[in-house]
């Protein structure tokens, strides 16, 4: 058989098997290899710093309430409270950037035609660029813990955890509930990744791309806001966001954190379908 | 539209379109279905008499697909209209022998790109047919496309990577591309356009010229039956284009079919053994180059004040296609002795300023196929 093979065929490449990982980690170097990326998750670590550096120069905990009211006491909330105020912004910018980057960078380098005559398969492309858009999502939440939590060692005093529902638990117990909150906010930031990607598909230009899905993200913010269309607000992608809080509950309030799940995975789905149809139909003229 | 057979549906073994065109590896239709690692060539036997639809469809395929004999590409028809309602490329139907370098030749914007992006599968025809290594495009892009190398439009690179990063990424996309070989391969296809000093330098500071050549470094990351290359000495200087026409010639002599689009010449003549002329969206010709030198017939061409009488005179003795300008009467002699010519010319008391035969040139022949100049900048 072999030797027949070898007869028959200008090309001999005996190795030719499947190595379908090989693009899934080539796009995490593409990610993770980039500067700018790097200066994302450096912009979210200066997020602990900045608050635990406000909170020590003020002297005291002041007035404010919630996470921030108890970091002065107890350095564990810094962790808590830097995730909490990256939420609304720092980290839906840092996910716009990179999703809107995914497709539309390929297509304006025109690198996503070496990519697709390679050829990686358009479905695989894809789905190797989630992957890597995941990972982001989780590796810019872990950087905001990991540095809340070396600010706050260092700026403040440490110890065991009082929850939201009064009951004292370790630090170790703390800090493992504080990494289900830097989980489930990663997976909060799915629904929008999938809109980046989508709206990637469409065009060739990166910037344009990073500016459309900020604007879908800021009218998200603004019907939220509106009471008067209070009816549709449990559907709205940042409905459930805050949920993350209900783990420092004891026990916690599971409810609203798996419908924010469910949310968040039903539009990850809506969209990724979309810029599933929009790839592998589209014409690489770029 | 790209139906890109995804790896959810593994081809069905009861469905022998499937097995066909299913995204398994070429080999996978052989008789050893299942032993992923036999080669695209043995597919052929296991296609049984006319037991499938797919292969009474495409009877290329039911004859043993491609094993180095038929046509590497076949188009049928194929045509791309935009969505601005322009015919880019206009049912042509283009056939590429196996082991021929072929020319794919045509003025700026007369479709070649257009139409080589549709035989890789990056854009979808409006209609017609692609056949590349005798399976059909896109639907067999992911077992065909690993056996073809491509340049299409210029280089196209992460400015931000080495050269060397570069070729690793595109070779790491292909899923046949074995991974433990890849640094070696990659080292080696720098090597043969001449980039090995600057595989660790960023392609942000290459010149166009390096990257064209790391272009082709990634068209040579794997042996490859076909090769397509979109104008591949564009930006070259003349040195450079020497080397990348003698690498054209060496693969070629490796038994690599090569297909390149270009808009000189120059580069046709000196390197192909075949060309195809497109124009405003339309193949024109297609043919050996022997075959289209040898319809540049020699021309004879008489200056003179006397240019009705020449005229007269020419057609009289049997000269074919007479035609008269301002200055001179040209025409063809076709066999006819010219020594006797001029003789008669002298004998019908026609002054002759100028008598002598002229070869056209490629270019003419050309010019007068397409009815427009080509870029003969070269």
């Amino acid at each position: 058989m072999a030797a027949e093979v070898v007869e028959r065929t200008p090309v001999a490449r005996p190795s030719a098997g499947r190595h379908t990982v090989a693009l899934f980690a080539s796009e995490l170097h593409l990610v993770f290899g980039r500067a700018r990326t790097w200066v994302l998750l450096a912009v979210l670590a200066a997020v602990p710093i900045l608050i635990g550096v406000a909170i020590k120069l003020s002297g005291s905990s002041g007035d404010a309430e919630g996470f921030l009211g108890q970091v002065a006491g107890n350095g564990f909330f810094l962790v808590v409270a830097s995730l909490a105020l990256s939420l609304p912004f720092f980290l839906p910018t840092a996910v716009t950037v990179i999703s809107g980057e995914s497709l539309a960078g390929e297509a304006s380098l025109g690198t996503l035609r070496n990519l697709i005559t390679a050829p990686a398969g358009r479905s695989r492309l894809l789905a190797a660029k989630m992957v890597a858009l995941a990972l982001f999502c989780l590796a810019a939440t872990m950087t905001i813990w990991v540095s809340g939590l070396i600010v706050g060692i260092v700026l403040f005093p440490v110890g065991d955890v009082v929850l939201l529902s009064g009951t004292t638990v370790s630090l170790a117990d703390g800090l493992f509930r504080a990494l289900g909150i830097a989980l489930l906010i990663a997976t909060s930031l799915l629904g929008l990744a999938g809109i980046g990607l989508f709206v990637s598909s469409l065009t060739s230009t990166p910037l344009a791309a990073m500016a459309a899905t900020f604007c879908a993200f800021i009218v998200f913010g603004i019907l939220g806001a509106i009471p008067q269309i209070h009816v549709i607000h449990p559907w709205l992608l940042m409905y459930g966001w805050t949920s993350f809080a209900d783990l420092l509950r004891d026990p916690p309030y599971w409810h609203e954190i798996g419908r924010n799940l469910l949310m968040q995975g039903a539009y990850l789905a809506v969209f990724y379908a979309a810029a599933w149809a929009r790839l592998t139909s589209r014409d690489v003229n770029g | 539209m790209t139906t890109e057979p995804t790896s959810a549906h593994p081809a069905k073994p009861a469905d022998p379109a499937a097995v066909e065109h299913g995204e398994t590896q070429p080999a996978a239709k052989a008789p050893a279905i299942g032993a992923g690692e036999t080669q695209p060539a043995a597919k052929a036997p296991a296609i049984g008499a006319g037991e499938t639809q797919s292969a009474a469809k495409a009877p290329a395929i039911a004859a043993g697909g491609w094993s180095g004999s038929g046509a590497p590409i076949v188009t049928a028809g194929l045509t791309k209209r935009f969505r601005s309602g322009q015919v880019a490329v206009d049912a042509i139907d283009l056939e590429v022998p196996a082991g021929s370098i072929f020319g794919f030749l045509g003025p700026n914007g007369s479709g070649k790109t257009t139409t080589i992006r549709m035989l890789l599968g990056l854009i979808a025809p409006t209609s017609g047919s692609v056949e590349l290594l005798g399976e059909p495009m896109p639907k067999a892009q992911l077992s065909v496309l690993p056996r073809v190398g491509a340049l299409v439009e210029g280089p196209a690179f992460y400015p931000f990577w080495t050269g060397q990063a570069n070729l690793l990424r595109f070779d790491a996309a292909d899923r046949t591309a074995d991974p433990r070989t890849r640094k070696a391969r990659a080292g080696h296809a720098l090597e043969r356009v001449g980039l090995s000093n600057a595989a660790g330098k960023k392609v942000r500071n290459y010149s166009l010229g390096m990257r064209q050549r790391l272009a082709i470094a990634v068209a040579l990351m794997q042996p490859r039956d076909l090769l397509v290359l979109d104008e591949p000495t564009n930006g070259l200087d003349p040195q450079g284009t020497r080397e990348v026409r003698s690498l054209i010639r060496e693969l070629a002599n490796d038994g690599t079919t090569i297909f390149t689009s270009t808009h000189l010449l120059a580069e046709v003549e000196q390197l192909c053994t075949h060309a195809a002329v497109m124009s405003r969206g339309r193949l024109l010709r297609q043919s050996t180059m022997t075959e289209l030198r040898s319809e540049l017939r020699p021309r004879l061409v008489v200056r003179t004040p006397d240019l009705q009488q020449a005229e007269r005179t020419l057609t009289g003795l049997g000269v074919t296609d007479v035609k008269r300008t301002d200055e001179f009467v040209d025409g063809d002699p076709g066999e006819l002795p010219i020594d006797k010519l001029a003789a008669a010319l002298v004998a019908a008391d026609v002054r002759i300023h100028g008598f002598g035969i002229e070869r056209p040139s490629l270019e003419d022949a050309f010019v007068a196929l397409t009815g427009e100049g080509f870029d003969v900048a070269e």
